[in-house]
């Protein structure tokens, strides 16, 4: 009977795809390398300072604190949710650090666990409240928006804590390499969040939920510790932004990244995440995270005015989804 | 009175298989005609193609007398045929007033007129007798009954010649379906022609003038309500008494002594109730009963998809009684379910048949810190789905890009993976090809022959009395009788089907 029909074979053939090499599991990406390229290439036309190791280093310095929340912000919106309190809470949990170390006499090495800590357990809130109170995970995470940032106020009394040397080294290239601590870390980060994605059982539920809840409530699965955890993952790396925020500015502030959660959504949306959840890559919300960040510096660089910036930032978001989802369509059409 | 009002001729509905072969239908001004048939005889569809909401294959209809054939529901309804179906199609948040005369808003200047609206709801309303429920409150707060009548009061306030019911009482309670009754009695007075479906055979009698009976998508009879009783209604619908003919295919019984799965006393009202069943090794046990008669909510409750009220199960030789309160529980103590809606709950569509099929079993596919072993998964999905004949072109391929028949090898790939005692299958050959079709009964077979214990839920009788060792019947809620294979027929099956639903039709006549 299954020779009949040329277009259908035995599924055996496709165990080889699977095992596929890292070339073919790269296409996805070559898209997105491509608009990467042509920005660098048309901001370094328009600017002759652009295509310099000074923008090279003031693009890893700006990037890890984005980068590792887009990592939490992607696995949050795989599981169909979503976590607009990153912003508050990282500027909470770089309060935690400036207000032990300033006021309490913390060493380092003592403050940031604690401020991991803090950042985790906002998220486990937004987890818990969520998932067992049926509440949308935008109200929750809202209301830890405005919590989160209340506290951080109230943790510096609204000053802003400057802590000094003992923390810049982290943000600050290290001698002999051109990038810093924190630009390695959030590299690591990415790496161990897309084989956490791709490779690992939690990974694999996490696509799952956010793709039919219901579906794996019938196959036997308890989805909410997993749904839990991706909240309080997304806390944690919050709270480790916060730390490299607080090395950035040599300082706690409680008015540090207002607005980044925006920001972060936008890396992930770019890079090909879905809202809906079920869909999304960390590798490509990188990718995401990268392009904003050469648009920021680049437009700067040409000297565009702040309207223009937030216009041009805007539109390119709305264009990259636009793309992504006639590629999308285009790719369904021609399955 | 005995001129036609609506005629059908001939009646043809292909889909992937023909439905109807030739429906013969004549609903006459002034009548009550209901229409009975088994499940899958081709009520629905035929209601369906009458009511415009979809179109025929074949033949041909006449509306008083002039040739119609609706193009969709809105050009019937402009010729005066409305229906009521089972399930409501009300928005709950708008007021009843506004659900009444939802796409017909009475507007001054484009701005709706509140008066006008709550004056002819509330004739509408009261037309009825639903003279308690107030035109503004929320839809949504009234019960279920009375949203019920809310819809048929809606259909009703159009210009209506042609009026069909399916299964409106249902929801209703004894009080609300007498009120029901005595309002069509008066539409009756009024020369509509209604169109009648129930399960509730003593209502039939109560109400309908004739009654035309359907089986396997062609018309069996068409006779004067008052000149067959419930039990004779269920005959024409099952056709001839006893009929054997199906007991040549059956499939040889492996079925042992001891017990794999006892359900004592399960409840979770409305739709369960009390349903005691057993299940024992390499057994196959089917249950019948009509669409709508709790079979599926039993799995549920059975599989803990839905919390029991009342009743236990005991796991072979275990007597501690239990009831799950998660899948997790049940699939953790031995238990799989194969669910009837493959893409509400069933499969993750979107994603590839690998990630589906080893989705409860990834503990076997990962080492302790739960790193996946990715080339076990790939070649242990195509081992088994090459197995189960599977039509696909990769197994990365997402499942919702299949047919059918292919969806479900994978829903079912997925449990014969994770392996259980217990298979629990709700309707596991809807909407799948003969071939497919055929595989499953192949794979009921063994696991029967490997020991494993079965219950097949399905409303193809056909099916259940080729493949099972022991059939249980529902009807409402209840198990209203099981059969083994020296004592079933399809006859007796069907009266016990509808025995349910006859027990209450005595309550509200």
């Amino acid at each position: 009977m299954k020779h009949q029909d040329v277009g259908e074979t035995s599924p055996k053939r496709s165990v080889r795809q699977t095992t596929s090499s890292l070339l073919a599991s790269s296409i996805p990406y070559v898209g997105m390398v491509a608009v990467l390229g042509v920005l660098v290439l048309i901001f370094g036309l328009m600017s002759r300072n652009f295509l310099s190791l000074t923008t090279l280093a003031s693009l890893a310095n700006q990037i890890p604190d984005l980068t590792v929340i887009s990592v939490g912000m992607t696995l949050v919106l795989i599981v169909a949710g979503i976590d607009l309190s990153v912003g508050s809470v990282l500027a909470l949990s770089s309060a935690v650090v400036g207000a032990l170390m300033v006021d309490g006499g913390w060493p380092l090495w003592a403050a940031v666990p604690a401020c991991l800590l803090a950042g985790a357990g906002c998220g486990c809130f937004n987890g818990v409240v969520s998932v067992y109170a049926r509440i949308p995970s935008f109200i929750v995470t809202l209301g830890m928006l405005e919590i989160a940032r209340g506290g951080a106020y109230l943790i510096t009394d609204s000053r802003t804590k400057y802590i000094g040397s003992s923390v810049e080294w982290i943000g600050t290239p290290m001698p002999g390499l051109f990038v810093s601590p924190a630009f390695l870390l959030a590299v690591a980060i990415v790496v161990c969040g897309q084989l956490l994605l791709t490779r690992t059982v939690f990974g694999r539920y996490l696509v799952a939920i956010g793709t039919n809840a219901e579906a794996v409530r019938m196959a036997g699965i308890r989805s909410e510790p997993y749904a839990i955890s991706v909240f309080a993952i997304s806390g944690l790396l919050a709270g480790l932004g916060g730390v490299i925020q607080t090395s950035r500015l040599s300082s706690a502030d409680p008015n540090a990244a207002v607005g980044l959660e925006l920001a972060a959504i936008a890396a992930c949306v770019i890079g090909g995440t879905s809202l809906a959840g079920g869909r999304g890559s960390i590798i490509s919300t990188f990718f995401g995270v990268l392009m904003i960040t050469v648009l920021q510096t680049g437009l700067a660089q040409v000297g565009a005015s702040d309207p223009t910036k937030r216009i041009i930032t805007g539109s390119v978001i709305v264009v990259a989804v636009l793309l992504d989802a006639l590629r999308r369509n285009w790719g369904k059409a021609h399955d | 009175m005995t001129r036609s009002l609506l005629e059908t001729r001939g009646v043809i509905k292909d889909y992937a298989v023909r439905v109807l072969h030739g429906v013969d239908l004549d609903v006459r001004a002034g009548e009550i005609h209901a229409l009975l048939g088994a499940n899958g005889a081709g009520k629905s569809t035929l209601c369906r193609i009458i009511a415009g909401l979809t179109r025929s294959s074949g033949g041909t209809m006449t509306l008083g007398g002039e040739t119609y054939s609706p193009r969709d529901k809105q050009q019937a309804e402009s010729c005066g045929i409305q229906i009521v179906q089972q399930e409501l199609n009300l928005l709950s948040t708008l007021s009843v007033a506004e659900n009444l005369f939802f796409n017909r808003l009475p507007r001054r200047l484009g701005v709706i007129d509140r008066g006008a609206l709550r004056r002819r709801a509330r004739v509408a309303l009261d037309r009825i007798g639903l003279n308690e429920i107030d035109a503004d409150t929320a839809t949504g707060t009234l019960g279920v009954g009375q949203q019920q009548l809310v819809e048929i009061a809606s259909a009703l306030d159009r210009d209506c010649r042609v009026l069909i019911l399916d299964e409106p009482t249902a929801a209703l309670t004894g009080d609300e379906s007498r009120r029901l009754f005595r309002w069509l009695d008066e539409l009756r007075s009024q020369g509509v022609g209604m169109i009648y479906i129930s399960h509730r055979l003593e209502e039939v009698t109560r109400l309908a003038d004739r009654l035309t009976v359907l089986r396997d998508g062609r018309t069996a009879a068409t006779v004067a309500a008052h000149e067959v009783s419930p039990d004779g209604m269920v005959q024409l619908m099952t056709g001839e008494t006893s009929d054997e003919s199906s007991h040549a295919g059956q499939w040889r019984s492996h079925a042992g002594s001891h017990s794999l799965l006892r359900v004592v006393g399960l409840s979770r009202l409305p739709m369960v109730d009390n349903v005691s069943l057993e299940v024992r090794a390499g057994e196959r046990l089917g249950i019948a009963g009509l669409v709508g008669s709790g079979r599926t909510e039993l799995l549920r409750a059975i599989f803990g998809a839905d919390r029991a009220e009342a009743g236990e199960l005991y796991l072979g030789e275990d007597p501690t009684p239990r009831r799950f309160d998660h899948p997790s529980a049940a699939v953790a103590h031995g238990m799989a379910m194969v669910t009837e809606d493959r893409k509400q709950n069933g499969l993750l569509l979107s994603l590839s048949l690998l990630i589906n099929t080893t989705l409860c079993s990834l503990d076997r596919f990962s080492s302790k810190l739960g790193y996946l072993h990715r080339r076990a998964e790939a070649s242990e999905t195509a081992r088994l789905l090459e197995s189960l004949e599977t039509r696909c072109t990769s197994i990365e391929q997402a499942v919702g890009t299949l047919s059918g028949g292919n969806q479900q090898k994978v829903a079912v790939a997925k449990w014969l993976l994770r392996d259980a005692d217990v298979f629990l299958f709700d309707e596991p050959t809807r909407g799948i090809d003969v071939a497919a079709r055929r595989r499953l009964y192949r794979l009921f077979d063994s696991l029967a022959r490997h020991g494993k214990g079965l219950v097949i839920v399905s409303s193809d009788l056909d099916e259940l009395l080729e493949t099972c060792d022991r059939i249980t019947v529902m009807s409402a809620g209840r198990v209203t009788g099981t059969f083994d294979r020296s004592s079933w027929s399809r006859d007796a099956i069907m009266r016990a089907s509808f025995a349910g639903y006859r027990r209450s039709g005595e309550e509200v006549a």
